[in-house]
């Protein structure tokens, strides 16, 4: 048969972020994938080089709006883990409030969005309206609904105040039920049921093969959580469970994340309920010279950063691995074979975050092509051979260099 | 006031165009449609294609990538369109301004009616700027 290829994007209404996808199909069915990327692109590693320690983390807030605690959570980690320091207990316990606070109000984001991806605009009104109770949480403790603000190295920023943790309960309180109803409502409804059974299913094979990360890889049966493999935060501290769904389909997507809610509810009463006192911040002078490495469960999945120092005031490397990096590939198992109409709910079924990932991505001039790792550099070796003749550079010249003699 | 004017501040319709935001702003633009703001009383309404559109609404900082696209959606729309950008990006690129990949601020690349600061602008403000806008175009 015929093969069609259809775009959608860079810019189109079922998206908020600018993303292309390249969808080849043939008749109704798609045959193949293809992501375009880079419109997002602001070179935020280079920003963080050229700010302070301090200052890098507004940088790193605005990686992504939705992740605005994910990404400075592991570079704190990681600045602390050059200097091998433990932030005080109380900070710890403030950390994993505002962390699982964003868990919900992402998880939300997304029911809302893939109702409205469904066709389901009734599910998209009614969560977004619940996710405007949760903000008002983040409101209360940090003063803004996104972008917080609220993490530094060697600690936090503003203490939660004891006054206003009543209405904290309150608020999240007030969650619960509406959410009980909403998980009723997918479990149930024959229509969701009919869209996201059995649709975009990612094995376990593939899982682990494509790495995928967070909700994406416990759909499919990959017990994998940073809050539970790593010591950190104040997650050892409290029962919680690790979701974890068998399927791999959209709808098991969608029950990992509902029930996820559950347990961040959980976690974040506890800690309001157990938040110990003493200091929240280390006040942190020098960093000294060396590497460290920082991790977090994001909503979406790992989030990994890595930060090396040489003992001045600002990074000297910052790399940034977002979750949809790892998560994007999983669309070339999840979407072959599968109807047209159904390719935006698993496009979307990965919660992809194009602004958590665009940091890099190398293109010829006439932007036709993409470069692999190994083109690159043969690349380079070869404008290091021209160079070399252009300037009459004799092959041994360096090799004499080193070993000090003329 | 022509009967143009007059229709198109009766019920302005949107689209959205992000160019290189980090998302909040984007969201916040949707939140602004949902129940607890509800935008739509006023006859204010997301659409699909700028072909529709009478005002522009314009979220991050113009990267290289997207100001191209910027410029010839800004073309293809219909006159009079009104831009308004929404967050310190759009406004002046904030924090990414000695970033290598954001060359050039919103104002210099297409004419802006409005500007929204904050970091994210909440929908509250959002709101409060359209109607300044509006208050704008009718000459008060």
């Amino acid at each position: 048969m015929k093969k069609t290829i259809i775009p959608i994007g860079p810019y189109h209404p079922l998206q908020e972020e600018p993303e292309f996808f390249m969808l080849t199909v043939e008749g109704e069915t798609v045959v193949d994938v293809d992501v375009q990327i880079g419109y997002n692109h602001r070179g935020i590693e280079k920003l963080s080089e050229l700010k302070s320690f301090d200052q890098s983390t507004f940088v790193i807030e605005r990686i992504c709006g939705i992740c605005s605690t994910s990404h400075p959570f592991a570079y704190t980690r990681a600045v602390e883990d050059i200097e091998g320091v433990e932030v005080p207990m109380r900070a710890k316990y403030i950390r994993t409030i505002i962390a699982e606070g964003e868990r919900i109000h992402s998880h939300l984001l997304w029911l809302g969005l893939a109702g409205h991806f469904l066709g389901y605009n009734t599910v998209y009104m009614w969560v977004w309206k619940l996710r405007e109770e949760i903000l008002d949480v983040m409101e209360i403790i940090s003063g803004n609904r996104n972008n917080y603000a609220m993490f530094k190295p060697g600690g936090v920023r503003r203490d939660i105040n004891p006054e206003d943790i009543p209405l904290i309960m309150k608020k999240l309180d007030k969650i619960v039920p509406t959410l009980k109803m909403l998980f009723k409502a997918v479990r149930d409804d024959p229509v969701i049921h009919a869209r996201t059974k059995g649709i975009g299913v990612l094995t376990k094979e593939a899982s682990i093969n494509f790495g995928a990360l967070g909700p994406t890889s416990r759909a499919s049966g990959v017990a994998r959580d940073v809050r539970k493999d790593t010591v950190y935060g104040a997650y050892h501290e409290m029962d919680w469970d690790m979701i974890v769904t068998n399927n791999g389909d959209v709808f098991d997507k969608v029950v990992v994340r509902i029930l996820e809610m559950f347990e961040s509810v959980k976690i974040i009463k506890y800690c309001l309920l157990h938040l110990p006192d003493g200091e929240i911040d280390l006040k942190i002078k020098n960093i000294p010279p060396g590497e460290g490495i920082g991790t977090h469960e994001a909503p979406r999945g790992e989030t990994f950063h890595y930060v090396r120092s040489d003992g001045s005031n600002s990074p000297v490397r910052h790399k940034v691995r977002a979750p949809t990096f790892m998560n994007l590939p999983t669309y070339k198992a999840t979407i072959k074979g599968e109807k047209i109409a159904d390719a935006s709910i698993i496009l979307a079924a990965i919660d992809p975050c194009y602004c958590c990932t665009e940091r890099m991505s190398i293109r010829d001039t006439k932007g036709e092509r993409l470069f692999n790792g190994k083109e690159l550099i043969r690349l380079s070796q070869i404008k290091t051979q021209t160079l070399k003749q252009k300037l009459g550079v004799k092959e041994t010249s360096l090799e004499k260099l080193v070993q000090g003699k003329p | 006031m022509g009967i143009t004017t007059k229709a198109l501040l009766k019920s302005l319709w949107v689209f959205h165009l992000s160019t290189g935001s980090c998302n909040n702003c984007d969201i916040e633009v949707l939140d602004c449609l949902t129940p607890r703001f509800d935008i739509e009383r006023f006859g204010m309404k997301l659409v699909g294609s700028i072909r529709h559109a009478d005002v522009l609404l314009v979220t991050g900082s113009c990267n290289r990538k997207s100001a191209e696209r910027l410029i010839s959606l800004y073309k293809e729309a219909p006159q009079p369109c009104l831009v308004v950008a929404i967050g310190e990006c759009s406004m002046s690129r904030g924090i990414f301004m000695p970033s290598y990949n954001c060359p050039r601020p919103l104002d210099s690349l297409v004419p802006v009616s409005a500007y929204i600061p904050g970091c994210p602008p909440k929908p509250e403000a959002i709101i409060s700027g359209v109607v300044k806008l509006i208050q704008k175009v009718k000459g008060k």
